[in-house]
Formats: C-alpha cells, sequence, structure tokens
C-alpha cells in the first residue's frame, strides 16, 4: 500500500501518538498513525475497547480513561494501520513497515514516534526460566485476554507498577504470595527530598496510598528491603530465593513476576542517529530533542516515554505540543491560536510532572539488580552471553557494547540489544570505572524488526 | 533431565470469566486446541499451559514469553511453517498451525522457510 505524502507519520498508538493525532486532525492535518498492535491504546490502555466491565472496574479508572481517547482518535480522521511493524524510519522521511506479512512503505512531511516505555531489564540468576515474567507482562495478559494466575504468584522488584498489579490481582480475586519489594531504607530517605513536588502532585500520592493500604488489609506477605533475588529451577521457574533483613529466604513458586521500572523504548532514536544522553535519575538514554520534542531539525519529533519516562498523561500532552509544533511549521494555525494551546499545554505539562523526581528517586533500581556481580547471570537472552563473559572482554580491551557484538556475539540476537543493551552499557562502565555516556550504547541500524527476504519482496 | 523439554505443565494463566462464546480451533504440536477469539497466540499457548515456547539456538535453554509485547523475542514460534514469529504480535485464527521452536533447526527453517514462502 502506497499512500501519497501526508502532512503526520505517527508510529505508536499509545497516549502520546493518540494525543498527537487527535491535536494534528483538530489543525487540520492529514495523519496516518502506525502501530504494532491490533487495536489502538498502546499497552497502557491495551485492550481498552474490548474489555467487559468488569475487567475495566478491576483495572481501575486510569485505565478505563482510556476508552475516552481511543474514541477520540477513532472520530479524529486520521488513518490507523493496526498490526504493522515499522522496520525503518529515516531523515528522508520515509517509513517503511510490514502488515500481514507484506512490506510497505509511505512518505510524510512529519514524523512523530511515540514507541513508548518497555520493562527495564531484571539481570537475575534464572531470569531467563519459564515461568518468569515481567509484571508489566502479566499486566498485558490480564487487559488483553483476562488472564489471571492460577496459583497464588511471587511479584518482585520496585516500582508503581509491581504494586499496581498486585492491587489489581486483588480486585480481581487472584491470590498474592508474597510481595518481594526491593526498595531500601536509604531509597525512602533519598525520595523524602522530592516530597514537596510530590506532594503538589498528591493526586498521585493518594492514589498510590491506597493501593499499598489495600495490600496491608488484604495481609499480602510484603518482604521490605529484600537484596540478592535469584530464582531457581531446572526446566522452568520453582523457587525464588533472595535476603530480607539478613536472613535468607526462600519461596516456592512456578510464577515470578518481575518489575523494576521502565525504560524508554529508544530503537527508533539510536536508529536515526540521533543524540543521546545518560540519565543518572532515570537510568537509561534519553535522545536529545528541543522542547517540541524534534530531533535536530529533523522534522522527526519524539512524544511520550520513548523519550524519557513521564507516564501516560504527560505522555498525551507532549504527544499534542509535538502536534501544534508540526502544525505551525505547515502554517495551519495562527500564531496567537499557536501561544493560547502551548501555554496551556505547558501548563498541564508542569503539573503531570510534579511527582516524577520523588518516583525516580523512591523507585531507583539496585546498583546489584542492574548490573550483575554474579558471572553466571545471562545478560544477553538472546545469545546467552553472561555478566562474568562481558566483565572478561573488558579485560582483554573491549571499550564498548559494540565490541561485545565482535567478542561473542552480544546483543546480535533478534532482540537487537533491547533487552540486554542498558545492562551492557552499565557493566562496562563498571569494569573500566568510567561514565556510562562514556561507554555509549550499541549501534542500531535499520530493520529494526527482523524481516525476511520474502516478506521484503512480497 | 528430570522433566521432558516439550511437556506442558499446569497452566499459569487462566482466563477470568466464562469460557468467551467465540473461540477459535488451533492447532499445537499435535494437539487441537480451542482458545477465545481475538487473543494473541502467546496468551493463547500460555492460558494451554504450553511451558516452554522454544529453545535457543546456543544452549538449548527452554524459553517462554517474557515481556507479551514484542520487544524480547523469547516467544518465537513457528506459525503455518514459517519460523521466528512472534507469537506475542500475532493473533490467533481458525486453523493456524503453531509448533514450538527448536534451537538449533531455526538457521535450516529459516532459509526453507523464506524459499517456500512468497
Amino acid at each position: 500500500m502506497e499512500n501519497s505524502t501526508v502532512d503526520l507519520a505517527i508510529v505508536g498508538a499509545g497516549p502520546a501518538g493518540l494525543s498527537a493525532a487527535i491535536e494534528a486532525r483538530r489543525w487540520g492535518l492529514s495523519v496516518v498513525l502506525l502501530d504494532e498492535q491490533a487495536a489502538a491504546g498502546g499497552q497502557i490502555y491495551r485492550g481498552v475497547d474490548a474489555a467487559n466491565e468488569r475487567r475495566r472496574s478491576v483495572l481501575g479508572e486510569d485505565y478505563a480513561a482510556g476508552a475516552a481517547l481511543t474514541k477520540a482518535f477513532a472520530e479524529c480522521g486520521a488513518q490507523h494501520i493496526a498490526s504493522a511493524s515499522v522496520w525503518n524510519v529515516g531523515r528522508d522521511m520515509k517509513i517503511n513497515y510490514l502488515v500481514q506479512g507484506r512490506s510497505a512503505s509511505l512518505e510524510a512531511r512529519h514524523i512523530l514516534l511515540a514507541s513508548g516505555a518497555m520493562e527495564r531489564p531484571f539481570p537475575l540468576p534464572g531470569w531467563t526460566l519459564p515461568g518468569v515474567m515481567g509484571a508489566g507482562a502479566a499486566q498485558i495478559l490480564y487487559k488483553s485476554t483476562g488472564a489471571l494466575p492460577t496459583e497464588p504468584v511471587v511479584l518482585a522488584g520496585c516500582g508503581p507498577l509491581l504494586y499496581l498489579l498486585a492491587y489489581q490481582y486483588l480486585q480481581a480475586g487472584a491470590t498474592i504470595k508474597a510481595i518481594i519489594n526491593t526498595t531500601q531504607r536509604s531509597d525512602y530517605i533519598r525520595a523524602a527530598r522530592h516530597l514537596t513536588g510530590a506532594l503538589r502532585g498528591w493526586r498521585d500520592l493518594r492514589k498510590g496510598m491506597r493501593m499499598l493500604e489495600q495490600l496491608r488489609r488484604n495481609q499480602v506477605p510484603v518482604y521490605a528491603g529484600a537484596r540478592d533475588l535469584s530464582i531457581m529451577g531446572a526446566e522452568r521457574a520453582e523457587s525464588i530465593a533472595f535476603n530480607h533483613k539478613g536472613k535468607q529466604h526462600r519461596i516456592d513458586s512456578a510464577l515470578v513476576l518481575l518489575h523494576q521500572g521502565v525504560v524508554p523504548n529508544t530503537q527508533f532514536s539510536w536508529s536515526l542517529r540521533a543524540r543521546h544522553a545518560w540519565s543518572d535519575t532515570q537510568l537509561c538514554w534519553i535522545p536529545e530533542t528541543d522542547e517540541y520534542g524534534q530531533i535536530d531539525d529533523s522534522g522527526i519529533y519524539i512524544a511520550g516515554d520513548s523519550r524519557g519516562i513521564v507516564g501516560a498523561k504527560a505522555s498525551a500532552t507532549q504527544g499534542r505540543i509535538a502536534a501544534v509544533a508540526v502544525a505551525a511549521t505547515l502554517h495551519r494555525i495562527e500564531a496567537g491560536d499557536r501561544a493560547a494551546r502551548e501555554k496551556a499545554l505547558h501548563a498541564d505539562l508542569r503539573s503531570q510532572l510534579h511527582i516524577r523526581p520523588f518516583l525516580e528517586a523512591l523507585y531507583r533500581p539496585l546498583d546489584a539488580h542492574r548490573i550483575p556481580q554474579q558471572d553466571s547471570v545471562v545478560v544477553c537472552r538472546c545469545e546467552e552471553v553472561t555478566a562474568g563473559q562481558i566483565r572478561k572482554y573488558t579485560e582483554v580491551g573491549c571499550q564498548g557494547p559494540n565490541q561485545t557484538k565482535a567478542f561473542g556475539r552480544c546483543g546480535m540476537g533478534p532482540c537487537q540489544g533491547r533487552l540486554c543493551g542498558l545492562t551492557v552499557t552499565e557493566l562496562i562502565a563498571q569494569a573500566r570505572e568510567v561514565s556510562p555516556a562514556e561507554v555509549g550504547y550499541y549501534n542500531i541500524r535499520p530493520p529494526i524488526k527482523p524481516i525476511t527476504i520474502g516478506e521484503l519482496a512480497a | 533431565m528430570r522433566t521432558s523439554r516439550n511437556s506442558e505443565c499446569h497452566p499459569l494463566f487462566a482466563a477470568d470469566s466464562s469460557p468467551q462464546s467465540c473461540t477459535v480451533t488451533l492447532r499445537f504440536e499435535d494437539e487441537l486446541i480451542s482458545v477465545p477469539a481475538g487473543t494473541s497466540v502467546a496468551a493463547a499457548l500460555l492460558l494451554k499451559g504450553a511451558g516452554n515456547f522454544r529453545t535457543t539456538p546456543v544452549k538449548s535453554s527452554p524459553r517462554a514469553p517474557y515481556c507479551m509485547m514484542g520487544v524480547c523475542f523469547e516467544c518465537l514460534v513457528e506459525i503455518d511453517g514459517k519460523p521466528s514469529r512472534q507469537a506475542c504480535l500475532t493473533t490467533v485464527s481458525d486453523g493456524m498451525v503453531v509448533r514450538r521452536q527448536q534451537g538449533a533447526s531455526e538457521l535450516s527453517t529459516l532459509i526453507e522457510g523464506d524459499q517456500n514462502g512468497k
């Protein structure tokens, strides 16, 4: 399928992408939105249109609110190309994608990348075993199919999503065997410094407190301040071991749900050779953009979590801000309208971001859970390269992630470094005693989704 | 080895509501399974207790879905003869044939798949 050049092509149907599409249509731009999923909503509003009343009530009003967004998008006049895997976005403003086994392309005057976030890799002993999944993955299963754990389940790690899933599981009637909470006393002290900001975002804070209260009331065993997590099992997960208050514990479970926050999905911005800065608070790469989200003067914008973790509401606002900037470039919005709209959107954004420094400080994942100290821990899941191997490469002169490819195919499997890249950067930085910024990241090249010669020719 | 690599296990997940009226039938390995329409292949196999989805090309380690959103590539299976399909991004359909992807054979099936494919 070939389209004539559209004003704005958007990649990603989460809050940022959908809001950008709605805003751009408001100013009369022609819009095409491509997304990998069958239905709009992204991961945060996954399955929101198909979810029944019960599922929506379990998932809460923040989730149910997504239905208004997908409805507004469906009615806004943007073209939605669903189930499309975008495998190339070029500075020549061309987008290549795969839909139903066929490759197609389109051209756009402007492009907005809204590829969202992914769960931060959690490289522990045994994290590759079947039965170990992300808490976000389990939440996607519930959102999309109503699937709940059949046996009492163990949740481990830190971050709002871990507690949110626990809370939702309780509402849905699932049993939680234990929450192994890796937030330490020192994290609370560090977070306290940001409490003033958090109080300005008091609605978010209150929601969190209510969830924790619910867990207490349901007498879910919580091991606070746990560390040294490892998962045991031969062919699949059988139990999880950890240290709690100096004592070693082991809990049997065939299903262990891990989570230690989310990180930007930066595959597109890296493949575009955008500059990225290492964030010491978010512990991930942040693509450099102007205040509207534009990379250099490329006409390519980024909005939402793929530009640094900001959450669903701020993502939506960033999407709208980028769309207004594009409309202005195309002279579809008058100066006065633009100024008023931007002022309102920036005010929204500021209030939506109040809570972030507090969350980042409180839920900072442990160093040992990002940079595995045990040599046997698998870092690159695809090629099964361990932390010990990467440290060895560094000893014999490996300077950065790209060289680990030559040493042992690290990062060269089908996930293209998505699940190991951050770990490899931090591992090498620690071994070389330099900053992650100095170590850098993999060179990401298109195709950023595996594509066969057959599909390319089809 | 204590358990067979391909042995199915007690499902880790079950659907919360009564079975949906609309189901599709697909073949997983040599078994016909009925699953709710509209779900992903990955969700369908998890609900059926598939255990592992594939073994790795390097060490033949068993793997199953980790991210459910298309980034980890742990759910790669063979669908309708095509290798390395992301089960979490593929919607089930009637008559679909799904097989586990066994690590060592990945490359040969990939070449074969390309030649047989359109």
